[in-house]
């Protein structure tokens, strides 16, 4: 009888699975369940190109569409379609139409949305980005005379501020605490991104939380109407016709509950992305949080681009080889990776400099990072990751190399979780 | 032998075709793409590696 493994999320993360599954030797069915109308897609461009223009509903699909490998064959999709809720013991899903799907095996793919700004106000005129959709409802809003408003720092608001900032848009960037993508790169360079985006003439408010959406500049009324903008704690306020939240995501496991796993954050996994607590079940992507072996420390999810491919090549022979009853194969030890666009100046980073306690200069200014700089990132005096701003290519995969070679420290293997 | 395409328009010297396969492509000191259009079948894995990490999806496997 042939046997099935369900994929629940249908973007990056579900569409490396399956290729992976096949890679691994998986000849029985793949059924791939995504809530999502669209095949999977590519979704950096959402706040960068595509947020610029993105032609026609149609053109933007086929811009960001993902291709599939050529010998991932027979995979089923569900396109449209939510799993509502799972049963690992009796190894059912439940899918929104009601209907029960049984798997022999489950992969984890469901990724995050975004987390929305807990304060009262009205709800028209803000946006979040995460889907093909939210781009093209931002986009139809901005235009060269829009005031915006963004409310968060991180990666994905400040890629969203310089792209409306290079549409014309009047643009306030509301930091919250830290400063511009201070978490994941430090504060230097934090600052020097700071005033990057100020020359662009971004206006950058730091550390002050949003407290209110305003109706009406000055009056807020119940619930109604479009937004005008936000009040600041401090009692400012900033007038805009457009608020984008970029204050983080929330992982989609939701639909796990019930079933004695670790949810606090994602889908705990050990280091062969299987769930802990669950037999043949695995995650993969922005939702799996996983032993971070190279930096050590304790497991953490990692939302970069591309994590969906490494994580997948881990989990996939993973899960076909306790379906098979074979011995699963050492896991690799993924480097992390990500990149963000900004006004054309790529930064580009490896390894974990989240986690650093010590963080050097190696090259240039980092209070000028656009004209090229380099940082190296130590956590217990090993190096764990490095960053570069407006170099070329090859200096990151320089860089790249002395963190690879820094290693796995000891003991890592059997990493906290 | 194999050969493969990069679609130059696309390509935005993300360099990360050259992690996954060093064998068939580099990044010059310019910061520039360089590649083998053919490469030999046994370096496939690799080749499949890097069009699957590129992430504006420019490089082309041809039959
Ligand atoms: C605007 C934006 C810009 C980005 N830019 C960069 C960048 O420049 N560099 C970088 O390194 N990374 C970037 N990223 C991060 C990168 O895109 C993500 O890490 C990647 O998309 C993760 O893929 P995933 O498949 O794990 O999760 P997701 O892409 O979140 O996919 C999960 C899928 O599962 C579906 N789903 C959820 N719940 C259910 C359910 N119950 N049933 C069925 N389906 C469900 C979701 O709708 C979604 O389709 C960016 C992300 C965003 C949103
Ligand atoms: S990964 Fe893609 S964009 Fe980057 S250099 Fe290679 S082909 Fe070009």
């Amino acid at each position: 009888m042939s046997r099935r493994i369900v994929i629940a999320g249908a973007s990056m993360g579900g569409l490396r699975a399956a290729e992976q599954l096949r890679a691994a030797g998986w000849e029985d069915e793949i059924v791939v369940v995504g809530d999502e109308t669209h095949p999977p897609y590519n979704r950096p461009p959402l706040s960068k190109d595509l947020l610029a223009a993105p032609g026609s509903r149609e053109d933007a699909l086929a811009a960001v569409q993902l291709r599939q490998r050529r010998t991932a064959t027979d995979i089923q999709w569900r396109l449209g379609c939510a799993v509502t809720a799972a049963d690992l013991a009796a190894r059912t899903l439940t899918l929104d139409s009601g209907e029960e799907l049984v798997y022999d095996g489950l992969v984890i793919a469901t990724g995050l949305r975004p987390r929305r700004v807990p304060v009262p106000g009205p709800t028209a005129g803000r946006h979040v980005i995460r889907r093909l959709e939210d781009t093209l409802a931002l986009h139809g809003e901005l235009t060269s005379r829009s005031k915006v408003a963004v409310i968060g720092a991180g990666f994905i608001g400040c890629e969203a501020a310089a792209t409306a900032a290079a549409l014309g848009c009047k643009v306030t960037l509301i930091e919250g605490a830290g400063g511009p993508m201070e978490r994941p790169l430090g504060h230097e360079l934090s600052a020097g991104i700071r005033t990057f985006l100020q020359t662009h003439g971004i206006d950058c408010v730091a550390g002050k939380r949003v407290t209110e959406f305003l109706d009406v500049p000055g009056t807020y009324t119940e619930g109604s109407g479009r937004c005008a903008g936000v009040r600041l704690e401090d009692g400012t306020e900033v007038a805009a016709d457009v608020v984008i939240e970029a204050v983080g995501s929330l992982p989609n496991v939701e639909w796990l509950a019930g079933n004695g796993l670790d949810l606090s954050d994602g889908a705990l996994c050990n280091e062969h992305l299987q769930v802990l607590g669950a037999e043949h079940v695995v995650a993969v992507g922005d939702v799996a949080r996983y032993p971070d072996r190279r930096a050590g420390g304790p497991a953490r999810r990692v939302e970069h681009w591309a994590t969906p491919a490494d994580t997948a090549k881990i989990a996939a022979p993973a899960l076909v080889a306790g379906l098979k009853g074979d011995v699963v194969p050492q896991p690799a030890a993924p480097m992390p990776s990500f990149w963000t666009d900004i006004f054309k100046t790529r930064i580009q980073g490896v390894g974990s400099p989240a986690l650093a306690d010590t963080i050097e200069v190696l090259e240039g200014d980092p209070s000028r990072p656009w004209e090229g700089t380099a940082l190296a990132y130590y956590r217990d005096g090993r190096l764990i990751g490095a960053v570069t701003a407006a170099l070329p290519a090859d200096r990151q995969l320089h860089y790249r190399k002395l963190v690879n070679e820094s290693g796995i420290p000891a003991g890592a293997d059997l990493a906290a979780v | 032998m194999k050969t493969i395409d990069v679609d130059r328009t696309l390509c935005d010297n993300h360099g990360q075709c050259a992690i996954a396969a060093p064998d068939v492509f580099r990044m010059n000191a310019d910061g520039e793409l360089e590649y083998e259009a053919t490469f030999d079948d046994a370096l496939l894995d690799e080749v499949e590696e890097a069009i699957d990490v590129c992430p504006v999806q420019a490089i082309f496997l041809k039959d």
